[in-house]
């Protein structure tokens, strides 16, 4: 008996699509290539744009590193960094009671979950620019709006985060302090919150650091911040102050993403 | 009105017993002749737990059903049986974890079928459980493990943590640690523990309340058999010693003669052995894994 023979019942390495997969298939191609024209792609454009590029990076360089500019722009990213820190943490912490009330078995009936994932799930669809031109209108210009739009766009990603996180954690606990006569809010607070606490501070940090991120361009629509420097550089013309904005920028962003990635290390270990 | 009560009643092979009448209120103990051959009339023991005619499915495919038995004050029964014939399920239908699809449920005179979530809570403040595993929670202190035992009774954010709670209830739970011998671990996180001593918190834990009936779901199989013996030794230690009522399930079948004073052997979507541990051998536990 050959081998062949022997593995006559071993499947074939690729399954054939059937005609709805391959129909599937055929749409997903189309609908990319679809958006690909509705973008405006251009080969030319892309071709075109490395000299332009360059241009604009010539006439950037050297930075603007005028101490007095330095020192304004050293403000205003001050204010960011305050804008987006006040925003997260307000936003983090209303998160928690939100988060309880959309997790699924915990303390609210589900139609009262539904309602709040459907709550969480509009406000996330409004991007935070849109909330920081909402809230400009609301309260008017300046660092409160966009500490409002941050606090707002951390809700809507808390919320849901901490929710799923809840509705992940270990059921050992809580059914051991359910089983002691305890009540939901009890056992919630006792179980439920404690072994979601390493996911909450995970997803916390990543927030925070969205929000830094965040901040940066929301002086673009008034809402304080380093982005109206930004704006004003590119208005006039004046690259070598942009790109000086655009340089703290992506300093401070990344040193916020190695500080969070070492206090998620130093607080909750390795895991995740 | 709805009076039965349970007799035991030994059958010809000694080992399988019937459960015919239900009392409410009292577990007649089954008659039987004294040492000079005279029939000695039956003491009459507080009934703890009574079921009757209980059945569980679940996605249709049934569990169990027509399960009846009684639980006496301060009995210590074992639940035994092979994988999937609904000892862990049976556990939780008489807490009320899950609800049952038929039958009385009535544990220290609570109807569990028909209580409220309050009345639900009255009668688990008076119950305590240990797992399969430990439960506790990791990121908190041994003594706030503890202290989060007394919820049921005391509820409300004093009890979340030991920091924040009464003299008289971190004493209880310093107590109760004391039983257990971990004292002097109260400080400790309860995830630096070794899989023992956390079983051990976990018996602190269910004993702190001082509750009249103790759940234990395999409390032994996570542990090494060494530390398995330990845990169990001193989990009957505990429970005789407060005159607490006992119903443990057990993969093992000599703890199950050991420990228990009763049997009860699910198998077959029912129950079909309900013996004392003494008329049983390990030889007649084993058929119901066959």
């Amino acid at each position: 008996m050959t081998d062949a023979s022997r593995y006559m019942g071993l499947p074939s390495r690729y399954q054939r699509p059937s005609a709805l997969a391959f129909l599937g298939y055929a749409a997903a191609i189309v609908i990319i290539l679809w958006s690909f024209a509705g973008a405006g792609f251009s080969i030319d454009k892309v071709i075109s744009s490395p000299p332009r590029f360059a241009d604009f990076i010539v006439r950037a360089f050297p930075p603007n590193l005028d101490p007095k500019v330095l020192a304004r722009l050293g403000w205003k990213m001050l204010e960011t960094l305050q804008i987006a820190l006040a925003g997260a943490v307000i936003g983090i912490i209303l998160s928690v009671p939100i988060a309880l009330l959309a997790a699924r078995g915990l303390i609210a009936p589900t139609w009262i979950n539904q309602i709040v994932r459907t709550a969480l799930g509009f406000i996330r669809a409004v991007p935070d620019i849109a909330w920081a031109l909402v809230f400009v209108v609301a309260v008017g210009l300046g660092p409160f709006a966009g500490m409002l739009a941050i606090a707002i766009d951390t809700i809507g990603f808390c919320g849901r985060f901490f929710a799923d996180d809840m509705e992940a954690a270990d059921k050992g606990p809580s059914e051991s302090l359910t089983a002691t006569g305890a009540r939901k809010l009890d056992v919630v607070a006792c179980a439920t919150i404690p072994a979601a606490m390493p996911a909450f501070i995970s997803t916390s940090l990543f927030a925070t650091e969205k929000a830094v991120r965040s901040s940066t361009i929301l002086g673009l629509v008034g809402a304080g911040g380093i982005g109206i420097e930004l704006k004003v550089g590119f208005d006039l013309f004046d690259y070598p102050t942009a790109m000086t904005v655009i340089l703290m920028i992506a300093v401070v962003v990344i040193s916020i993403e190695y500080l969070s990635g070492w206090a998620r290390t130093k607080i909750i270990g390795e895991q995740r | 009105m709805f009076v039965r009560c349970i007799r035991m009643q030994a059958t010809h092979s000694s080992t399988i017993s019937l459960v015919t009448e239900l009392s409410v209120e009292t577990l007649v103990a089954p008659a039987r002749p004294d040492q000079t051959g005279a029939v000695v009339s039956a003491p009459v023991l507080p009934v703890d737990l009574r079921v009757a005619g209980l059945a569980k499915s679940f996605a249709g495919t049934p569990i169990f059903k027509d399960v009846s038995f009684g639980l006496s004050r301060g009995e210590a029964v074992a639940i035994v049986g092979a994988n999937g014939t609904g000892k862990s399920t049976l556990l939780r239908c008489l807490m009320g974890l899950i609800p049952a699809d038929a039958g009385v449920i009535n544990v220290l005179g609570t109807d569990v079928q028909n209580a409220s979530s309050a009345g639900l809570r009255a009668m688990r403040a008076q119950m305590g459980l240990v797992s399969q595993k430990h439960n506790l929670v990791p990121r908190l202190s041994v003594l706030s493990n503890v202290v989060q035992g007394l919820l049921g009774q005391r509820p409300g954010f004093r009890h979340w943590s030991q920091s924040f709670a009464p003299i008289a209830s971190r004493e209880a739970a310093l107590a109760a640690l004391e039983k257990v011998g971990l004292a002097h671990l109260a400080n400790r996180r309860a995830d630096r523990l070794s899989g023992g001593q956390s079983q051990r918190v976990a018996i602190a834990r269910a004993l702190v309340g001082q509750p009249k009936i103790l759940i234990a779901d395999e409390p032994t199989a996570s542990l090494d058999p060494a530390a398995g013996e330990d845990v169990m030794d001193l989990f009957f230690d505990l429970a005789r010693q407060e005159g607490v009522t006992v119903i443990f399930i057990s993969h093992n079948i000599d703890h199950a003669l050991r420990y228990g004073e009763r049997v009860l052997g699910l198998a077959d979507e029912g129950m079909p052995l309900d013996a004392r541990a003494s008329s049983l051998s390990a030889q007649d536990l084993r058929g119901l894994y066959d």
